[in-house]
Formats: structure tokens, sequence, C-alpha cells
């Protein structure tokens, strides 16, 4: 293996880092091994990259998690409509309809966020690369936000079908300002949770059993914010105050979740 | 170890909670409004007020742990949520007893204190159940420590959360501490240093049991080996219990003797 090609070894190097799993050819180990002195072969933006890419490839091959979300979400429209007994809702009742769907809909996709990494290796792979732990973090985050927001694009046109009674559009602006906060916050908490979770026993319970109490506040903003949005008159747009509480929840636990996921990847 | 100190801090612990409960009973005026029922005000507050800051200071105490690695900061980390659970579970029914006798419902959504603590205790009831769904000792309290330093920065988070999302409707007794007679907040602060005094012995004794049970443990083991035992090489069952293991703990009491007589 030492006579391997000196100038073989950036591509094969880079090639780690584009896949981003070490399920590399034997020529990479070695390629690393003769190198063992480089300290960072790929900043962190690029690994995020990579991983973002192989996360969202395997959901568009395999169509695991953010089908079943969307589907899941319509169903529950429809379930709650025979079990409120109602053909159209508004205001708080439209509200909470709407996020305690999107709540459990999110949960389907994040106990499923790193059930792949855990059972085929995954965290093997990337805890034997030589790169910033917390790339997965981010990859993995960003990943669970395209889902939500594809979750969105899906759940919230078929909501203003279904159930809603004022009509959707001049509240859409306003709701997706108030969406996209409250996603940020669920991808740092889901993100953190799933990791936490998913090397455990019984990971489908604890899963959503830790991440629904630490998604309280989300909901308690997001709820109040979007409830004036889908009232009937739709007089006031939200109150800023919970727009920057759900900022603030949200910056808060993205710290946190940037502090603690490397202790999760420790083995 | 930890027993140092057991025997004084129970002492005055017994001391400080009879002079609490005798001024509670005996000694403190009768509240215009509420009269009698509003005595429990000086069992539930110091309980609430202890329980978080125990759930707090298991935070804390595992940010140490995922700092320094060393198992004793897990252990107290366990022992404080474990003891701030039961005073939890004592605060949410002298918190309802109270919902019912002053407002008739046995609960009150539009009490944020009381909504805010059964969110934080729902969210501590699954720590237990984390640390047993995990078998590795090693990666049970690195993840324990991970959901304990989360769990603890959510408590004042959603605090917040939970009182700006509520109207003030009712009274508030704790808001308005300040402007109590002087006999009413006498008599509260010594209640919540009779119930921290409290918490701190009962915590104190599980961490002086649970250290000796564990170094039993490991001496008998270790006799058994002396004995020349050699059926009994099984690992000690883990039991029902999610209490963080010790046995790392037990075994640096005799560190020469632990590997040689492992590596037979």
């Amino acid at each position: 293996m030492s006579t391997a090609v000196p100038d073989a070894q950036p591509a094969s190097a880079q090639q780690v880092g584009e896949v981003g799993e070490v399920e590399a050819p034997p020529s990479g180990g070695a390629g690393q091994a003769a190198q063992p002195h480089r300290a960072r072969p790929a900043g962190t933006l690029s690994v995020v990259r990579a991983l973002l890419r192989k996360e969202l490839l395997v959901e568009l091959r395999t169509l695991e998690s953010v089908p079943g979300m969307s589907l899941f979400a319509v169903t529950t429209f429809v379930v709650f409509h025979f079990a409120l007994n109602r053909n159209s809702v508004d205001g708080d009742l439209a509200a909470g309809i709407l996020w305690v769907t999107l709540l459990f809909a999110a949960m389907l996709g994040v106990n499923r966020l790193f059930v792949a990494d855990a059972d085929q290796g995954g965290f093997d792979g990337f805890l034997l690369a030589p790169v910033d732990r917390s790339a997965m973090l981010f990859a993995k985050a960003t990943a669970l936000l395209a889902y939500l927001v594809v979750l969105e694009l899906v759940a919230v046109p078929a909501f203003g079908l279904l159930l809603l009674s004022p009509p959707l559009g001049h509240a859409l602006p306003e709701l997706i300002g108030v969406l996209a906060l409250a996603d940020i916050g669920i991808a740092a908490i889901g993100t953190l949770v799933a990791a936490l979770a998913v090397r455990t026993r019984a990971r489908d319970l604890l899963g959503p059993l830790l991440a629904l109490p630490l998604l309280v506040p989300i909901v308690i903003g997001g709820a109040r914010a979007s409830s004036p949005l889908l009232a009937l008159g739709h007089a006031t747009g939200p109150s800023g105050r919970w727009l920057l509480t759900l900022g603030l929840y949200d910056l808060v636990f993205g710290l946190i979740a940037y502090a603690l996921f490397d202790f999760l990847l420790e083995d | 170890m930890y027993g140092k100190g057991l025997r004084a801090l129970g002492i005055s612990t017994i001391v400080v909670m009879a002079v609490a409960l005798g001024l509670v009973f005996f000694w403190v005026p009768l509240e215009a409004d509420q009269g009698f029922l509003q005595k429990i005000f000086y069992v539930h507050v110091p309980l609430a007020i202890v329980s978080l800051c125990g759930f707090v200071a298991g935070g804390i105490f595992a940010i140490q742990h995922l700092r320094t690695r060393e198992q004793k900061w897990d252990f107290r980390s366990y022992v404080a949520i474990h003891m701030s659970l039961i005073f939890g579970v004592a605060t949410l029914i002298t918190g309802s007893i109270w919902a019912k006798g002053s407002w008739g419902h046995w609960w009150e959504w539009d009490e944020p204190t009381l909504v805010s603590f059964l969110i934080v205790f729902l969210l501590y009831a699954t720590y237990q159940p984390l640390r047993f769904a995990i078998e590795d000792p090693e990666r049970q309290s690195r993840y324990a420590s991970v959901f304990a330093v989360t769990a603890g920065a959510f408590v004042p988070l959603n605090f917040i959360a939970v009182r700006a999302s509520t109207q003030f409707l009712h009274p508030r007794v704790l808001g308005a501490t300040s402007n109590l007679p002087w006999q009413m907040s006498l008599t509260f602060v010594i209640s919540l240093v009779g119930m921290t005094l409290l918490f701190t012995t009962l915590c104190k004794y599980e961490l002086t049991v649970k250290h000796t049970r564990a170094q039993l443990r490991a001496l008998r083991r270790l006799a058994e080996r002396r004995a020349g035992a050699r059926t009994s090489a099984t690992p000690p069952s883990r039991g029902r219990s999610a209490a963080p293991s010790l046995h790392a703990t037990a075994m640096t009491a005799h560190p020469p003797s632990t590997h040689p007589e492992r590596s037979r």
C-alpha cells in the first residue's frame, strides 16, 4: 500500500469528504494513514454539505420520512374533523389543530432521523472520519428542517382546504414567518432528542416522551402567534411578543444542542 | 465518604422542620382571605422551590460530569434529580389540594407556576426510563448528563414561556411575598430553610447508602475471588434500578488489588 501514487491521495481524501461516509475503499484509508499529521482534511462547511447531500439523497431514494409525515398530517385533519364533529374551524381551535398535527407529524420524522445511522453503521463511519462532530448536528438539523418545510407545504394547504373557514391567503405571509421560526426550534430540539434516544432500547417511546415537553414553549409561541391569523376577522397580525419568544427559544436551544451534541457521539 | 456530617445534618433538619411546622400551626396569623387553607403555602412553595433548584443542581452536576468524566458527578446528578422528582410529586399533590380548596378545582390552568411545574415534571419523568434503556454504564451516564443539562436549562425557559402565556386572573401569593406581614415572611423563610435541609439530608443519605452498598458489593466480589470461587465470575446483575452503577467508584478505593484480580 505504500506504493500508492502520491497524487492519488488528495483525490481519495476528497472522495471520502464528499461521500461523507467512511465506507471508503482501502486506498482511502491508507492514504490517510500515510499522512497522520493532517489536522483538517475538510472544512466543517463542506462536511456539512456532504452529510446533508447524503441525508437528502437517502431520503429521496428511500422516501422513508417525508411522505409518511405528510400523509399522517392530512389523515390527522380528517380525524380531527370527525373527532370534533365540525366542518370548519377558526381562531384558537384552528391554531391548536394545526400545531398539534404539525408537532406529531414532526415526531415521526424525529424518530426516524438517526435510525439508519445507528443500525447500519453510519455513526461509526462518521466517527472514523477526522471531521468536526458538530457537522452531523448541522446536517441533520438542516435535513429535518427541510423535511418540516416539505411537510408544511403539504399540510398547510390541506388544512386550508379541509378545515379552515377563513381563506388561507390573507394569513399566509405572516403564517410562513411563524412556521419558519417554529421549524428552526423543532429542528434543533428534534435533532438533539433524536440523537439522545436513538441508541436506547426504547427509542420509539423515549423520543416523543423527551421531545414533547421540550417543545411545549414552541407550541405556546406558535399557537398564540397564529391564532389571530386564523381568526375569522383577521384583525391583527401576530403579536411581536410571541415571535420574540420563538426566536429566543430557537437561539437558546440551538446553542444547547451545539454544546451538547458532541457528547452523544463518542462511541 | 458521603456519610460525614450526616448525623449533624439530620438533627438540624429535624429541629428546623419542627420549628417551622410549629410556627406554621401555632404562631403565624391566619390569612384574611383563605384562612387555615393558606397554611399549605408554607409547605407547597418551599417544596416547589427546592425541587426546581434540585433539578437545576442536577444539571450543574451533569456539566461537571461532562467536563471531568468523574463518575461521582453523575452519581450526584442522579441523586439530585431523583430526590427532586419525589419532591415534585409532593409539590403537585399539595398544589392540587390548594387549588381545590381555594378555587374549587383540582387543577387550575390559569396558574402558570403550577402548569410549568407540571411540564418540567413530565420532562424529568423520562429521566429514569432513559437511564434504564441504556445498557452500557459509561454511555448511560453520559447520555443522562446530556439530558440533565438540557432539562436544567429548560426549567427557567419553560417558566418564562408559560408565564408569558397566562393572564394573571388569580391573586398570586408568591408574587406578593414582599408585602406579607413579617410573621408570615419569617415563617416562610424558616420553612424554606427546613425544606432545603431536608432535601440535602435525603440526598446525602441516598448518596451514602448507594455508595456503601456499591463498596460492599465490590468487597464481597473481591473476597469471593480471593476464596477462589471461580464459578462466581458472572457480571453483577443490574437489577431494576436505573441508578448509576458505582463499580468503578468503589474499585478506586482499592486500585492495586483490582487489576490483577480482574486479569485472572
